[in-house]
């Protein structure tokens, strides 16, 4: 799998593994810095599609894969279902409150950074994931699985366990939801509560494109008739 | 959701392509599916990609269309049935006298237990992600009324 690099193609990976960070970087960045969630649900993705490719020239195949379907793919989707009920705006959170955050953040990234050092360096031979039973797996794959990738070597048969607890944690995941939201959620009939009042769908937040989401409050005297008729429609 | 003529449809070419693309993710699922033992995927990759041509469809169709074509019933079947599957792969090689999940008691040669049981539970992988994929975009997904066309 692993070729020795010749010295021309190792210093183009660099410059495409800086690239791609730094491509990360200023996605992070936009999507601080924005109020659209819809926007920021469609930078995640990108996010996640540019982790991915960075996976790929670090040779972590099965992760880049793993990111690009569940980070861009399903997490995208699901985060436009969320969106959907929440509004499409978000609010500017007063700089006083920020401070505890950006604190916590700061001392967290200094700590990262701090451990740096500690790190073995990429590829190193003698690295803790490159010795002990990562090399057992490596020489044995061959005579007793005899699957020619070895991670999904790892991954089915010796860590078969740590599989099976994922699949029961996925199962759990699943259950929780059909538990709090039931499979139908309630079939459609489930309004939005913006400020306490509940809206029909074409007052609804989600369904309004042009509309500020601080107007609402102002406007949900003027809709409450609509309301009462459409839930008329929907029984 | 049905227009009254083709060309009121102002999404009449996401539809299309939509159509297009959907048995093509699809069947990228499988080839991830079955293919993980050569390059790189496996069942929970191939689950995660057969659940998006779901989700991709009831995105373009409408989430009714999506439950005629994709039961909630099975999704409550699929659930447990992934993970009865990757434990009772365990269990059966248990009983033939290995451990529990060693699948090279599964048949007469190692290697093709080894084999038979990464097929199993990449199976089940498969059936549970899916599922549990979906059962997790229908209850967000129904909780507001579709979204109009035009609207987006």
């Amino acid at each position: 799998m692993i070729q020795a690099a010749t010295t021309s193609s190792h210093i183009s990976t660099i410059f495409l593994d800086f690239g791609l960070l730094a491509l990360l970087v200023i996605v992070a960045f936009a999507i601080v810095r924005m109020r659209s969630l819809f926007a920021i649900v469609m930078l995640q993705g990108v996010y996640s599609l540019v982790a991915a490719a960075w996976f790929v020239t670090l040779d972590a195949v099965d992760v880049a894969f793993t990111e690009a379907a569940v980070g861009a793919g399903i997490s995208t989707v699901l985060m436009l279902a969320a969106m959907l009920l929440a509004d499409r705006e978000s609010t500017p959170i007063a700089m006083k409150r920020q401070w505890g955050p950006l604190a916590v953040v700061l001392i967290a990234g200094v700590a990262m950074l701090y451990a740096v050092p500690d790190l073995p360096a990429y590829g190193d031979a003698n690295s803790p994931a490159n010795s002990y039973v990562g090399t057992d797996y490596l020489a044995k794959t061959a005579t007793e699985v005899d699957v020619p990738n070895v991670v999904t070597a790892v991954l089915a048969s010796y860590r078969g366990y740590d599989t099976f607890g994922e699949a029961v944690v996925i199962f759990a995941a699943g259950l929780g939801v059909l538990l709090l939201l039931g499979l139908n959620g309630n079939a459609g009939r489930y309004r939005a509560e913006v400020d306490g009042h509940k809206l029909s769908p074409e007052h609804a937040p989600s369904g309004s494109t042009d509309k500020p989401a601080a107007k609402h409050s102002s406007e949900d005297a003027a809709h409450r008739p609509s309301i009462t008729q459409f839930e008329g429609d929907s029984s | 959701m049905t227009p009254e003529s083709p060309v009121s449809d102002p999404h009449v070419l996401l539809r299309v392509i939509a159509k297009f693309l959907i048995p093509l993710i699809a069947l990228f699922a499988f080839y991830v599916q079955f293919h993980g033992d050569y390059g790189p995927g496996g069942g929970f990759q191939a689950g995660v990609i057969l659940a998006v041509s779901i989700i991709l469809y009831a995105l373009i169709f409408g989430l009714d269309e999506a439950k005629r074509a994709f039961p909630p019933a099975l999704i409550r079947i699929g659930m447990s049935l992934g993970v009865l599957l990757y434990g009772g792969t365990g269990v059966v090689a248990w009983m033939l006298g290995g451990e529990f999940l060693n699948y090279s008691a599964l048949a007469h040669d190692a290697i093709h237990g080894q084999h038979w049981g990464i097929l199993a539970i990449e199976l089940g992988v498969l059936t549970t992600v899916t599922s549990v994929m979906l059962a997790i975009f229908y209850a967000f997904g129904s909780r507001q009324p579709d979204i109009e066309d035009g609207e987006w």
